[in-house]
């Protein structure tokens, strides 16, 4: 299938069109948020990380606003830096500039103060809006589709339903050569082994089995054990058996769709296909990852209604709870209820996951874009603030 | 006609109830565009599995194409499939 989409200069495809307002340290999101309050076609990115931090996590930040920047739904960039931040922002720009997109830097301290650094920013991003506008919509294959995978407010329609509907769209998307990324750690402790067997060769599953190890490693440090007790007592009564089933409800976002390779937080994919991201579960911190990591679009499948949003890549919310369809109707994209009636075949609600992908992809708002409800956004960090 | 149950993947031994479906119902099956009937032993409530086979003792259960868990014991097409009949590869959930 084909889609409307936005070519930019590293060859990669934009399925939006912003001048992206991306602030490098959590000092400055309040200019950040102003320079993009005032310029039409621009959006701001705001975290609360960038400073006081250990060196990987740092670096970790530099890694993902680089990633940020190099997402092809933004086609130009203004970085918003404090002055004195861990952040490496020359990096940042640099990164950015490498993939030809244009790059500015307004910092505060530099410009003496918030009023003055915001009049000089709105000036920049209003130029990057009106050369952005010039940039027409295109006919792209399905190919240069990068879809992040996500699900939350999960209940037991989204194991049911909505999950492998959308595994039955990734099956289609990566057969035509598209890519889509899989994160959440920690919804595959439990079927681990099993995912193993779904990569592409042994190293790539000794990679994803390290990274379960890891996040483990981290929670146990914590004192909790995250395998204990699963199923749970409530899981068991609604008819989950074993720990297996559990976090297969979760995984079946893919489908039978093989792994090719696994990636740490943020970083972008160098092979196509379905590969696999360190993350955790939590939307902020996963809606950014793999905005980071280049997804130009992210299906995101909910029981009970999950509403959060991502301030430059559009998230397709997708149900099977016929109830939440009906309660939710301003944040709810698509229904595949039909599954749970029995009325509608998972292949057809597949298939129709997939036509709200083109559709979504060319331009057709999502909800939370609509709503304005875009505000789920954070790197994830692993070491302590100090 | 209405489903009563669902099956995730053709390769899939068990199928799950999309509703509850009474003890003795001749229960309409979903796998992919077509149907198959399974006549349920005792009451299967929504959510909870079924078996579309008999499964030996010992046998896999197969859900989303993937093994689930393995069979304690004999299971005859349409008997309930649950904790009581299937155990993990990797501790029970009411065991743990």
């Amino acid at each position: 299938m084909k889609f409307l989409g936005y070519h930019r200069p590293d060859g990669r495809v934009g399925t939006r069109n912003y001048v992206g307002v991306l602030s490098t340290v959590v000092c400055a999101n309040e200019v950040a948020r102003a320079i993009a309050g005032q310029v039409k076609g621009a959006v701001a990115f705001s975290h609360q990380q960038g400073c006081c931090q250990t060196p990987p996590d740092l670096e970790r930040v530099t890694q993902a606003l680089s990633g940020l920047g190099r997402n092809p739904n933004l086609a130009a960039v203004l970085l918003v830096s404090l002055g004195c931040e861990g952040t490496d922002v020359a990096q940042v720009a640099k990164s950015i500039s490498d993939c030809g997109k244009p790059v500015q830097i307004v910092a505060i301290q530099e410009e003496g103060g918030a009023a003055k650094t915001t009049a000089k920013g709105v000036l920049v991003a209003q130029q990057m809006a009106v050369a952005a506008s010039r940039i027409p919509r295109v006919e792209c294959p399905s190919s240069e589709l990068v879809l992040g995978l996500k699900c939350g407010s999960s209940d037991t329609t989204s194991g049911l339903a909505a999950n492998p509907a959308l595994g039955v769209a990734v099956e289609r998307l990566v057969e035509e050569g598209g890519s889509a990324i899989l994160g959440e750690v920690t919804e595959v402790i439990g079927a681990e082994h099993l995912l193993a067997r779904q990569c592409k060769d042994e190293n790539v599953a000794r990679d994803l089995l390290s990274l379960v190890e890891r996040m483990e490693q981290r929670v146990k440090a914590m004192g909790v054990d995250m395998r204990g007790g699963q199923p749970t007592p409530g899981n068991i009564k609604g008819g989950l058996t074993t720990i297996e089933e559990k976090s297969l409800g979760a995984i079946a976002k893919i489908g039978g769709t093989v792994i090719q390779a696994v990636y740490e937080y943020g970083h972008r994919p160098e092979v196509k296909g379905l590969v696999f991201m360190d993350s955790p579960g939590r939307e902020p911190e996963l809606l950014t990852g793999m905005a980071a990591a280049g997804a130009n679009l992210i299906v995101f499948t909910t029981g009970r209604g999950a509403p959060q949003g991502f301030p430059f890549v559009p998230v397709i919310k997708v149900t099977g709870n016929e109830v939440t369809w009906k309660k939710m109707q301003d944040h709810m994209d698509l229904s595949v209820h039909g599954v749970m009636d029995g009325e509608e075949s998972l292949t057809q609600a597949g298939q129709r996951v997939y036509e709200s992908i083109i559709e979504t992809a060319s331009g057709v708002e999502t909800k939370a874009e609509v709503s304005g409800y875009v505000q789920a956004m954070d790197i994830y960090v692993t070491g302590p603030v100090i | 006609m209405r489903r009563d149950a669902i099956v995730i993947k053709r390769q899939d031994n068990v199928a799950t109830a999309i509703r509850d479906i009474p003890a003795g119902k001749k229960a309409e099956v979903g796998v992919g565009e077509q149907s198959v009937s399974v006549t349920v032993g005792k009451d299967i409530s929504f959510g909870h599995k079924l078996s579309l086979h008999h499964i030996r003792n010992g046998e896999e259960i197969i859900k989303y194409g993937t093994v689930i868990g393995r069979a304690t014991q004999d299971i005859q097409p349409g008997e309930h499939v649950h904790v009581h009949n299937v155990e993990s590869t990797r501790g029970r959930g009411d065991l743990a």
